[in-house]
């Protein structure tokens, strides 16, 4: 039924002009109208930083202010922290956009809704994955994680984020349109979280103690390429279900 | 062949003809399930180094295959259901997430009961409990995501969107969370590292594996039928239907 809709919007669009140059200008006026909004909305973008290390901060509390201790669990606290910190952003991954229409626009374009969200997800990832990576380091010398693993932590995380963006969107994607999506939201996509996990903690923990760590690199990146060969499918088939419901 | 697939992707053509082959189903399954466990519970020969709770994996094997069975099945019905829009194969999708769910239940349950004799704890980080436990959560998601959409055809459309995912990840599941249980556990006892099971005891083994899936499918009939009939209570022929019962 979604064809017919758009079947003439997409005939309009090849008769305009070249399809392959108009996804680019697409896609970097996607880009660009992201950032744009997310910049503007500092205080928004800085809430999953915060939480991070508010998460980071409760362990020490909670467990024991040992160092030897809290040394041994690190990778994988730190881990588990940014990777709520990474879920907690994806509700509104698309929620103000379905809330004023620009979902429904984005639809209407001729130029392919796999690739636009792909755009919108870089974005998200942009600002929060690539930060949430750059930060780790400092909160692992609170959590005195072995100098030597800081490196590839904040690598592990900046590869890890970027395919936790991309599963988190299907799931965004799929609960935009539900008034309480938020909870439903994590049971759908923590399950899909956990090959990354075990792979990105593997890394910092194979660091930490001094073993090779590029083949973890190596399958998060296999995991990232998977997911980005995937996901932008299943991302706008889901908006198409949740505009139409 | 095509035309018989046709018919059944109509409810009332799927209605009619399930309503023949399900007694068979029922019958193999309380036949086989009978058989095989009073089989496996009182005849086979206890087993050299767990005695007599290996007896439990004539419930917990059978259990573990279908959760994973149901799941790649909800997967392919929600395809096809995407892909030609046959209504009777989202039912069918829509019936068998609890049923699978509550095989991935009985499964984990049965291998906690089993782990008490065993490995002296009711749950271990064991690498097929812990992949077990996270198809659980996949089958909640799904069942739940159902469940949140007021509109039937979205509700449909999402489910099987997250099913089609779900299974993509099963298999990437699987062998991470394997990965992840050698790293850090030595290789502990497990059910397949044991030498090859007699003949004696892998017998029943099967008769309840087939039982469970011959069960599998009776319940998915019948539950589907009872799914026509509710979705499609406002159609002639199941007005006509139930006037013809009265």
């Amino acid at each position: 039924m979604q064809v017919s809709d758009t079947a003439p919007v997409a005939s309009a669009g090849v008769a305009l002009g070249e399809p392959g140059g108009n996804l680019m200008v697409a896609i970097t006026a996607t880009l660009k109208r992201d950032l744009t909004l997310m910049l503007r909305r500092r205080g928004e973008m800085l809430n999953p930083l915060v939480f991070f290390a508010l998460v980071i901060t409760l362990f020490p509390i909670g467990i024991s202010p040992d160092p030897e201790l809290l040394a041994l669990i690190a990778p994988g606290l730190l881990w588990v922290a940014a990777l709520l910190a990474a879920l907690l952003s994806l509700d509104s991954l698309f929620r103000s956009d379905y809330d004023d229409g620009s979902l429904e626009q984005l639809m209407l374009a001729p130029q392919p809704l796999a690739a636009l969200s792909l755009a919108k997800v870089a974005v998200h990832w942009l600002l929060t994955g690539l930060p949430l990576a750059l930060m780790a380091p400092v909160l692992g010398i609170m959590l005195a994680l072995p100098a030597g693993s800081y490196l590839i932590l904040a690598l592990s995380l900046a590869l890890g984020t970027a395919s936790l963006s991309l599963i988190g969107a299907i799931g965004a994607a799929l609960t935009v349109g539900l008034a309480k999506g938020g909870v439903l939201l994590s049971l759908l996509v923590l399950p899909l979280y956990i090959p990354v996990l075990i792979f990105g903690t593997g890394a910092v923990q194979a660091a930490v103690f001094g073993d090779g760590v590029t083949a973890h690199l190596a399958i998060l990146g296999a995991l990232l390429a998977g997911a980005l060969i995937f996901a932008p499918w299943a991302i706008a088939a889901s908006l198409r279900i949740s505009i139409n419901g | 062949m095509w035309a018989f697939i046709h018919k059944l992707g109509s409810p009332k053509w799927f209605y009619r003809i399930s309503a023949k082959l399900q007694p068979w189903f029922w019958v193999a399954a309380a036949g086989l399930i009978v058989t095989g466990s009073l089989w496996g519970l009182a005849f086979a020969p206890a087993d050299y180094q767990q005695g007599n709770s290996f007896r439990i994996l004539y419930v917990h094997v059978p259990a573990a295959f279908l959760a994973q069975s149901i799941f790649v099945s909800m997967a392919i019905a929600g395809l096809v259901y995407m892909v030609w829009k046959i209504k009777v194969a989202d039912m069918a999708a829509a019936v068998m997430a609890p049923l699978g769910a509550a095989m991935t239940f009985i499964s984990l349950f049965s291998g906690a009961v089993w782990g008490v004799p065993t490995w002296g704890t009711w749950w271990m980080w064991d690498a097929r409990l812990t992949s077990m436990l996270i198809l659980l959560f996949l089958y909640l998601g799904v069942i739940a995501l159902r469940g949140a959409f007021t509109s039937r055809d979205s509700a449909s459309r999402a489910a099987s969107v997250l099913a089609m995912v779900g299974v993509i990840n099963i298999p990437i599941i699987k062998y991470s969370v394997d990965w992840w249980y050698t790293l850090h556990q030595p290789a502990t006892f497990t059910i397949t590292s044991r030498p090859a099971m007699p003949t004696e005891m892998w017998l029943p083994l099967l008769l309840m594996v087939l039982g469970f899936y011959s069960f599998f499918i009776a319940l998915t009939l019948m539950r589907t039928r009872s799914e026509i009939l509710r979705r499609e209570s406002n159609k002639r022929w199941v007005r006509e239907l139930v006037e013809e019962g009265q």
